[in-house]
């Protein structure tokens, strides 16, 4: 019979209103092989803790319950403190009294009542319990970063400065993401290139960092300090040892119609290309789609202009099969979609055009070379209207729920370096409200209205028509003056939402990674663990976790690093005792656990078996003990009931069912 | 008078963020003292009774513009509508009997007006 204590917490007011404590303490005195039952007001405390080791050690304890909060606030503290004393720290049991009993309940007896239910079931449960020992698995020293934008660039510079090898794959040609195509930054208006480019630099020339562009994640295998991942290397139809990057071959390309995404498909670019000057690697890529050779099998031209024989139409994808003890999703942002906003006539007006678009026609190495013309004619415009809040903050199933955070700022921004530029242009700007919270931000706002005379209006724009001589008519709501105002515009610029970049999701379910309704990642705690995913070995960087701008991503991403190297220095971690384990006797190999295992933790081996005195050779369901996280799934799935997860047995649980019952 | 108003038009004029959208959408502005988004915003105060005495209650054409447009879907079309089956009911006018409806029934008309008569004209 196990000698057992039991430890009832007040949490001060928390239980203790609505919880008779010391009728829940007696009550337990009452239950078989408990030898110690006491009430107090804070467990957790560091007296609390005492009090805990001081019976073990006193009364010989072999089991303890502690009715208190939720085993997820302090079943480590508690284990930690039952371990120093000398206790298997599997031998803790929690009734959770807090959360599910005296925060539910209003009425003091109802609560005593269930509470002492609760204690009686735990206590039921740890007579079953049995010492477990945790192993260990070792810890890869690499981690992967996916997306090579800034944040994925700045994780993967301070995990390599730490003196960690780590791997940075993105999709696209080029590292450097959406802050490459950005003119200038708020609020000290630095140009955007000119901060970025040296980083990816660092990185490309960093000798711990590997860079797989033009690559995807296909696959992800294992679990914590030990994930094996396929990247599929893309084929770029270009031998990248012999390429110089000289660029003769984009040149003589006759394909030329194919919108140029660095551009936001402003102007076109041909199939053999280099995203943008400081491209990182600074090699070209055929665009199997777009190239002749590939659709018809005959040009080549690149092929014949190639001075160095680069290029291999005959190359195929490669997949590459690497371990890492930590992964980082640093994923970004896209704008949406805007096929559903036909009141702004974005799809019809070649001069409605997004805020992205138009960093671009502001850009020296844009499509205009910097200069502001309006698409449709290359005209000088005179007047131009912002509008935003287009597809944030709204209910319908076009719009996001969410503010996207950064449009109130650069839209200031594009404001002011149009009036800094063009004076002669009349800017209005409609805003639902303007959101500039963050240091200097209000000021630069302040700037654009009183000393680069930005109008600002209070209101929405209602609907953009088009006008037979070419220019545009705007609708909108004053509303502080109580007016609907009909504006003749040349440019409507739509501050767009951003949403999470589209491969997030299919990487998401490859992590088992969680994500909220709107495809951001989700934080293993909103304010406590704000750069971790609740899988663990999984961090966040970036616009993947929630909109956010330059500075804060940067942050974000040291942070995420911060954990990585963490996780890193490690040379062991100690893996969950409490996994599935299959009964040989029982298990008839039918596959049924390994089916429902998320995790991909059991694999069957032939075993020889002794089974009432005739040995032979069966089919077993073998459980990883470093990938199973405990779930439990397979014990269900289990026809035969021969698996069971250690510390949570079917005996166990039926024990605690039985106490409630009885 | 503000919870039946808000019965019949199903609408949560808290959910207006006084974008002002509707109104910069609505082609009868000209015509209407009281806008849209005022509309939302005076009948989630309790200031009813202005809107019954305004002219502003029938210069709405029904063109659902502010509904379809409305980022937090709060539907205001749908406010003016319930004020003005409120003072048409207090007025007695109920004149519209669904049993009536057949020998009204008048192949030129547009069948949205005969949904607005049903909703104003019937309990
Ligand atoms: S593939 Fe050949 S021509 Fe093209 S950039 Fe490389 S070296 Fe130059
Ligand atoms: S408990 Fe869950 S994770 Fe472990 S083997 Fe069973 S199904 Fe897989
Ligand atoms: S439904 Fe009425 S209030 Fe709404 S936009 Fe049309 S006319 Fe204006
Ligand atoms: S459009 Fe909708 S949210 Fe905006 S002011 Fe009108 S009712 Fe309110």
């Amino acid at each position: 019979m196990q000698k057992i204590g039991v430890f009832v917490c007040w949490c001060g007011s928390n239980i203790a209103a609505t919880v008779d404590v010391s009728q829940v303490a007696a009550a337990a005195k009452e239950e078989p092989g408990v030898v110690f039952a006491s009430d107090y007001a804070y467990m957790c405390s560091e007296a609390g803790q005492l009090m805990i080791q001081n019976a073990i050690r006193e009364k010989g304890l072999t089991g303890i319950v502690i009715c208190s909060c939720s085993p997820r606030m302090h079943e480590a503290t508690f284990r930690k403190a039952a371990q120093a004393a000398g206790l298997n720290p599997y031998m803790v049991e929690i009734a959770n009294i807090r959360e599910q009993c005296s925060w539910i309940h209003k009425n003091k007896e109802e609560g005593t009542k269930k509470a002492i239910l609760l204690a009686k079931a735990a206590i039921a449960k740890v007579h079953l319990n049995e010492p477990l020992t945790a192993g260990e698995t070792p810890v890869t020293k690499r981690a992967l970063v996916i997306g090579g934008g800034i944040a994925g660039i700045q994780t993967a510079l301070d995990i390599a400065d730490a003196g960690f090898e780590v791997d940075i794959v993105e999709k696209s040609p080029t590292i450097g993401g959406k802050m490459a195509q950005l003119d200038k930054t708020f609020p000290t208006l630095d140009c955007s290139a000119c901060i970025l480019t040296p980083k990816m630099v660092d990185a490309a020339a960093h000798e711990k960092i590997r860079l797989f562009t033009y690559s995807e994640v296909e696959k992800v295998k294992g679990f914590v300090g030990n994930f094996t991942v396929d990247i599929r290397k893309k084929a770029r139809s270009i031998l990248e040892e012999k390429c110089t990057g000289c660029g003769v071959c984009t040149t003589k390309c006759p394909s030329r119609k194919t919108g140029n995404e660095f551009n936001e498909g402003l102007d076109n670019r041909t199939a053999i290309y280099i995203p943008f000057a400081q491209a990182i690697p600074n090699i070209p890529t055929i665009d199997r789609e777009a190239c002749i050779h590939f659709k018809t099998g005959k040009c080549g031209l690149c092929q014949k202009t190639c001075g160095v024989g680069a290029i291999d139409f005959d190359q195929q994808d490669e997949i590459i099969t690497r371990n890492y003890g930590a992964i980082v999703a640093a994923t970004g942002f896209q704008t949406i979609s805007l096929e559903r906003f036909d009141e702004f006539q974005y799809s019809k007006s070649p001069d409605v055009i997004t805020s992205l678009e138009l960093e671009r026609l502001m850009n020296a190495a844009g499509p205009t070379k910097g200069e502001l013309v309006k698409p449709s004619n290359r005209e000088h415009p005179k007047d131009m209207v912002f509008i935003q809040c287009v597809g944030s903050r709204g209910e319908s199933c076009r719009e996001k729920s969410y503010c996207s955070k950064i449009c109130c700022m650069y839209t200031a921004k594009h404001a002011m370096m149009i009036r800094d530029k063009y004076p002669d242009i009349n800017v209005h700007v409609f805003y639902i409200d303007v959101r500039t919270p963050g240091k200097n931000f209000d000021e630069f706002y302040r700037r654009a209205v009183e000393d680069y005379g930005v109008d600002y209006r209070k209101g929405m724009v209602g609907k953009v028509m088009e006008q037979k001589d070419g220019r545009l008519l705007v609708q909108a709501s004053d509303l502080l003056n109580g007016q609907q105002l009909l504006l003749q515009t040349d440019m409507v610029v739509l501050a767009t939402a951003i949403e999470p970049d589209k491969s997030a999701r299919n990487l998401a379910t490859m992590l088992t990674a969680s994500m909220d309704t709107n495809d951001f990642f989700t934080e293993a705690h909103p304010k406590l663990r704000p750069v971790e995913s609740p899988t663990a070995g999984v961090f966040l960087s970036g616009t993947c976790q929630g909109p956010k701008d330059i500075p804060e991503t940067v942050a974000q991403a040291g942070a995420a690093a911060a954990k990585v190297i963490g996780l890193l220095c490690r040379d062991k971690l100690l893996n969950n005792p409490q996994v599935a384990q299959a009964k040989e006797r029982l298990c008839s190999g039918c596959s049924n656990c390994s089916k429902v295992c998320p995790y991909g933790a059991i694999d069957y081996e032939e075993r020889e078996v002794l089974d009432h005195g005739v040995r032979e050779t069966r089919r077993l369901a073998m459980v990883n003990e470093a990938v199973c996280q405990g779930c439990g799934a397979c014990t269900v799935a289990c026809p035969s009931g021969a698996m069971d997860l250690k510390g949570f047995t079917v005996k166990q649980i039926m024990a605690e069912v039985d106490a409630i019952c009885r | 008078m503000r919870e039946e108003i808000l019965r019949i038009s199903g609408v949560n004029p808290s959910k207006c963020m006084k974008c002002g959208k509707c109104t910069a959408t609505c082609p009868a502005f000209e015509k209407m003292e009281y806008h849209p988004h005022q509309f939302v915003d005076m009948v989630k105060n309790n200031q009813i009774s202005p809107l019954l005495e305004s002219e502003s209650l029938y210069c709405c054409m029904t063109c659902l513009a502010c509904e379809e447009r409305c980022p937090r879907g709060v539907k205001p079309q749908k406010l003016i509508e319930a004020v003005q089956v409120i003072k048409l009911r207090a007025s007695g006018a109920n004149r519209l009997k669904p049993q009536d409806v057949a020998e009204r029934l008048d192949p030129s008309l547009p069948q949205q007006a005969l949904m607005a008569a049903f909703r104003k004209y019937s309990r």
